[in-house]
């Protein structure tokens, strides 16, 4: 496509679309009975780390293995687990659940483009996502070191605690970009969205066992190099078969993580022009 | 020039093995044109293969020119109410209606205008505040149709959109329909309720397991349903006499009186000959014909002849 073609395209009836589809579908994606098993995997930690600021006390450790402790938690639950179900549950029912609710209909029958659909509908999912990830991240970082007081106060706003709240924050939007993207094509382009997503999920887990070169075609792999916390030993008793690999630098990883997704979330909305409403099915 | 149409060049849908339509040809004019078949016969497949919600799995479709793999062209033209019955959550009609005009990317005030008109032509803006799932059966189906119809499609398919509609509403959809017929748009409807369908329909389409059985109007696609007599019912004084000269034809089959004694219903193979001869016996013999007309070119009978069992509701 030439710059000129690009020019004359209709943006300013994509962007009154995007607003519309958006507005229809945040109520959906922020608030919904399905959504319940999301709104836990979200307070899960929120509450853990509460009731560790609540009954810790400041008794028998330090704020540093309070800040490790954290960093274990956004690298093996926020990162592994939460966010990747979360997004699992968010984006691929994005047109699942509307296929079962048997509304699609309503969105094929309007004169929108189908890829304006289905940018539409990843945004107001990534919308969801990052408000519930992010904030569910920001919280656990304040109660899990706010029972120090003063300490942490002087930790967050005149030490590196920010700067580091910014990284946990940012790496788990960028999370929900990744994983949106992935489970935004899985949901397109599977009927059933749990089988792709079990292979997705081992491949993801795998990655410590990867050579070097195939563990770059993960998403994890580019997240573990954004955290601002070093190295968490998350390998467990296979510790000794993980191949070593030089963290990719923040500057590549964060352009690199954009570019890949917006390449899925591209042939995910090229796809989703051969869909079908087919509701017996 | 030829109106605008909505052209099936040898479509066919298959479902896996199932048969969906097969080889369909069909050139629709503006008007009304009401499909016809029994559960199953392929009605809705048509109506989505013309909407783009479904593909074909052989030969072409254009709807005034549009393919219908572009629904950013093709819904700025077209309306469609579905028998799908359900609707997003938390919605109150008029956000159903409003919402959706949005999605076309229409700004606020054109969008809320359209959606009053829309509401106000189906007889709905009372209940329009009240959420969509508080609705009557009709009440959903009418909001259905105000969103089919809001943007001012020139292209409406109504897939049984009387369905649930007290009699009121019924006459007053009808109505709506042939105004829009009358105003040269598509209006393609698909209805059990067979005498509706004759009321109202300029042609129909005949559908049988996926075929295409017939096409036309209705009294065109009555004169070709050849091994089935046409009945032609006649008023007059001396309905006996009669029987007895058309009986000397060999095209009459069957000549009964009507229980009045003021009537006779003829079945006959040539019903262009029977007119001619009875105008001849009318003057030879001296009858009072009150009516003469044809009792068997509705759609009713045409599905009978031509697909058999039971037309649907009458």
């Amino acid at each position: 496509m030439t710059w000129s073609q690009i020019s004359t395209q209709p943006w300013m009836l994509w962007r009154r679309q995007v607003a519309a589809i958006l507005r229809l579908e945040l109520k959906k994606s922020l608030f919904s009975k399905r959504a319940w098993w999301i709104y836990i995997l979200t307070l899960g930690p929120v509450v853990m780390t509460g009731m560790h600021s609540l009954f810790s006390r400041n008794g028998g450790h330090t704020m540093g293995e309070d800040n490790m402790i954290f960093a274990g938690i956004f690298q093996l639950y926020f990162l592994r687990l939460g966010i990747f179900f979360g997004c699992l549950g968010i984006f691929s029912n994005l047109f699942r659940a509307e296929v079962l609710e048997r509304t699609l209909h309503y969105y094929f029958m309007s004169p929108v483009r189908r890829e304006v659909l289905a940018v539409s509908k990843y945004l107001a999912g990534l919308i969801a996502a990052v408000t519930y990830f992010v904030g569910s991240v920001v919280l656990s970082f304040i109660f899990m070191s706010a029972h120090w007081g003063p300490v942490f106060q002087q930790y967050l706003f005149h030490g590196p605690g920010l700067h580091q709240l910014g990284w946990y924050a940012l790496t788990a939007a960028l999370a929900c970009v990744g994983y949106g993207s992935v489970f935004m094509l899985t949901g397109v382009l599977y009927r059933n969205p749990m089988i792709p997503a079990a292979v997705v999920f081992i491949w993801e887990n795998l990655n410590p066992f990867l050579p070097s070169l195939l563990k770059k075609f993960s998403v994890i792999f580019y997240l573990k190099s954004l955290c601002p916390v070093g190295d968490i030993p998350d390998d467990g008793p296979l510790a000794f078969l993980a191949s070593m690999t030089e963290p990719t630098p923040a500057w590549l990883a964060i352009p690199g993580l954009l570019i890949v997704s917006a390449l899925i979330l591209a042939y995910a909305a090229a796809k989703s022009r051969k869909l079908e409403v087919s509701y017996s099915e | 020039m030829t109106a605008p149409r909505i052209l099936f060049d040898n479509v066919s849908r298959f479902y896996g093995e199932v048969l969906g339509v097969n080889r369909v040809n069909l050139a629709i004019q503006p008007g009304i044109t009401s499909l016809v078949g029994p559960n199953g016969s392929g009605k809705t497949t048509l109506m989505n293969l013309m909407a783009g919600l479904i593909r074909p799995s052989r030969g072409e479709i254009r709807v005034l020119g549009i393919p219908p793999d572009r629904p950013e062209e093709l819904f700025r033209k077209m309306g469609y109410c579905t028998q799908v019955d359900a609707f997003p959550k938390g919605l109150t009609g008029y956000q159903f209606v409003y919402s959706f005009l949005l999605v076309h990317g229409m700004i606020e005030s054109e969008a809320a205008k359209l959606t009053d008109e829309a509401l106000r032509r189906v007889s709905m803006t009372e209940a329009a505040n009240r959420p969509v799932a508080a609705y009557s059966k009709g009440m959903r189906q009418r909001i259905k149709l105000a969103q089919a119809i809001a943007h001012r499609p020139t292209v409406l398919i109504l897939d049984e959109p009387l369905n649930g509609l007290d009699p009121m509403a019924r006459a007053e959809t009808i109505d709506l329909f042939k105004q829009w017929g009358e105003e040269g748009r598509h209006v393609i409807v698909s209805s059990h309720i067979l005498h509706e369908v004759d009321r109202i329909s300029d042609q129909v389409i005949l559908l049988s397991h996926g075929y295409v059985v017939a096409e036309g109007q209705i009294q065109g696609v009555r004169s070709e349903v050849k091994d089935q007599p046409m009945q032609i019912l006649v008023r007059c004084d001396k309905p006996g006499l009669l029987a007895s000269r058309l009986f000397e034809q060999d095209h009459v089959v069957e000549a009964k009186v009507n229980e009045d004694g003021k009537g006779l219903l003829v079945r006959t193979r040539d019903a262009d000959n029977l007119y001619l001869l009875l105008n001849r016996i009318v003057l030879d013999n001296g009858l009072e014909v009150e009516a003469v007309a044809p009792a068997d070119d509705d759609v009713n009978s045409v599905y009978q002849y031509l697909i058999g069992g039971e037309g649907g509701t009458t």
